[in-house]
């Protein structure tokens, strides 16, 4: 036993409100902690329902530390099962993808089941006559609950916890205006996504999908030099940006633009920077989406939906969305030092395929293993991962514009360069690291 | 004008050796203006706008790509990544004298380090070549990676 199983005092005190523990990044207890209470506590993405669209579709990922199986059930409706046999524990899926049929069939003994977990069939049944093995419970496992909200499929491994409506609240905003930019109202999977590995704990990547002080610092060596090496073309004014410049040139703004964007924060650890306005603001109209839009929803909905600049919605635990530009990031924990990052890009249905053009292009300039973006920041975590290793001080700042006393179970818009939605992430952290033995307390 | 098939395949020794060296302006001189450098991101992919690709760049991103690599503030080429092309002899593929264009499929090992990692990429490119005022130049360039829909670190210099 090391020091924090059981000792829900000591996770707490990791948190102190301006600044964290650095055993919340680099102890693998804390991690395989975070494994057992905090993943299966929290509602966590596991899919988009496009990639499981017919019958028999599936689609293997994780949840935290679990092999879990997205799969399209007869009735329609998409499940999540643990991807393990329950007679020898052997992965029942091993591709990304694929379509099952109507059942899933072991590969290593021929057991069968539904595609929604019961068992069907096992071979030479007679053999467990008298033995006490009894068929129900001996089908695939499903994860504690499931909710489908607007195609994003997530679920909570915890049988009994907080219900979706409440984990999320207020925060489902940013999915809606993601899928509303659509005309038919949904939106579909755009190929597959980048695969990207950083030996880096998971929550370095979400912190820094609302730290806006870096940017014009770590990306000048990307964003500077476009914006120089585009002076030096000397175009005529007036010159539209390219597409790319348009993708990569924000990110030199100013601290000024940062500070006026604003930040939102909602309970549980959800947020998101640019509430007034974004690096996505000023992307160039598509001819004949407006039209579109306003056919759908009307002039005055459109123009409001079309109007939400967000930047980064982090949807707590470990995705993160950008609405105006349609693409999901989620950091999948492998270890307390490595982290897998999926990028999404995903399609408008009835949407102009110019914008899946550029959002396409945003995933590969900025997200890629190849992006000349994604370089400084892998190497920003990579060196936090190696320097906290120094004995000479333990604890990690998050103090940009920090209040005492702050509620975190208030919706806030704050200054948009403040680290309030890392401290808020961290407020949801303790929370659900410390949920079972809260509900233990509350039972006893 | 016409190449022969031995400057075609000493064209794409060439290039690698530039990379290799990281003679970049002799590298991007290479380049036609509207030439494309594209790396699949899924096996066999046809279509490199609606769906995510590794890369797809235009001369604008490749000169700032190299731009980029020598930059004060280049934090993560601090220190620098070296690239090794171990390549077979080219096939090549279409040779059209009439209209100047060319095709070759090259398969190579790719080798990149820095600090204390190294990766082996296996490679598959194919050229298309243009013989403009009397020289060969690249008029687009795809590059698939047999493991492409592999995780990867960090991939900093031109595979």
């Amino acid at each position: 036993m090391g020091r924090y199983e059981g000792n829900p005092a000591a996770v707490r005190a990791l948190f102190r409100g301006h600044e964290v523990h650095r055993d919340v990044y680099i102890d693998p207890e804390i991690y395989r902690l975070e494994m057992k209470h905090l993943f299966a506590n929290a509602w966590v993405f596991v899919g988009h329902e496009s990639q499981t669209p017919n019958k028999g579709d599936y689609f293997a990922t994780q949840v935290g530390d679990q092999p879990v199986i997205q799969v399209r059930h007869s009735d329609g409706e998409v499940h999540v099962l643990y991807n393990r046999c329950p007679h020898k524990g052997t992965k029942i899926v091993i591709d990304r993808a694929g379509n099952t049929g109507k059942f899933f069939r072991c590969p290593y003994h021929a057991w069968s089941f539904k595609t929604d977990g019961c068992l069907l069939a096992i071979p030479l049944k007679k053999g467990y006559e008298n033995t006490g093995f009894e068929n129900s419970g001996k089908g695939m496992r499903a994860v504690g609950e499931v909710k489908n909200y607007r195609g994003f499929i997530f679920c909570r491994l915890a049988d009994e916890g907080i219900s979706f409506e409440e984990f999320f609240g207020g925060s489902l905003s940013s999915i809606d205006n993601m899928v509303e930019r659509s005309p038919a109202g949904r939106l579909e999977v755009a190929g597959p996504p980048l695969r990207y590995l950083h030996h880096c704990n998971w929550k370095m990547l979400v912190e820094n999908q609302t730290d806006t002080c870096h940017p014009m610092v770590a990306h000048e060596s990307s964003a500077g030099t476009a914006v120089k090496l585009w002076k030096e073309l000397d175009m005529p004014e007036g010159t539209p940006l390219p597409p790319a410049m348009e993708i990569i040139a924000p990110f030199t703004s100013p601290y000024e633009f940062f500070e006026n964007m604003g930040i939102r924060t909602w309970p549980n650890g959800h947020g998101h920077t640019g509430v007034h306005h974004s690096i996505h603001s000023d992307y160039s109209e598509i001819p004949g989406y407006m039209a579109k839009m306003t056919e759908a929803y009307g002039e005055e909905k459109a123009k409001a939906i079309l109007g939400e600049n967000r930047h980064n919605t982090v949807y707590f635990p470990n995705i993160m969305i950008k609405g105006p530009i349609q693409q999901l990031r989620v950091f999948i924990p492998l270890a307390a030092d490595k982290t897998m990052v999926e990028s999404y890009a995903y399609r408008l249905v009835d949407g102009p395929e110019e914008l899946t053009a550029r959002t396409a292009m945003y995933n590969r300039m900025i997200n890629a293993p190849t992006s000349i973006v994604g370089h400084d920041d892998l190497e920003m975590y990579e060196r936090a991962q190696e320097g906290l290793q120094a004995n000479s001080l333990e604890w990690v700042n998050v103090q940009r514009l920090y209040e005492e006393d702050e509620d975190f179970s208030e919706e806030a818009v704050e200054n948009g360069t403040t680290e309030r939605q890392m401290r808020n992430q961290f407020d949801a952290w303790v929370k659900f690291m410390t949920a079972d033995r809260a509900m233990q307390e509350a039972a006893e | 004008m016409s190449v022969s098939k031995e400057q075609l395949i000493d064209f794409i020794y060439d290039e690698v050796r530039m990379l290799d060296e990281g003679r970049y302006d002799d590298w991007l001189a290479l380049w036609l203006k509207d030439g494309h450098y594209w790396m699949p991101l899924d096996y066999k992919q046809t279509d490199p706008h609606n769906v995510t690709s590794l890369m797809y760049e235009d001369l604008f991103m490749l000169k700032l790509r190299v731009e980029r690599l020598n930059g004060a503030r280049t934090f993560s080429q601090k220190p620098k990544s070296r690239c090794h092309h171990v390549i077979q002899r080219p096939f090549v593929d279409v040779m059209d004298d009439a209209a100047g264009t060319y095709v070759t499929t090259t398969f190579m090992h790719y080798v990149e380090t820095r600090l204390d990692e190294q990766f082996l990429l296996a490679l598959t490119a194919r050229h298309e070549l243009a013989l403009v005022d009397g020289s060969l130049r690249i008029a687009n360039k795809r590059v698939d990676i047999l493991n492409c829909d592999a995780a990867f670190r960090n991939i900093q210099l031109l595979p």
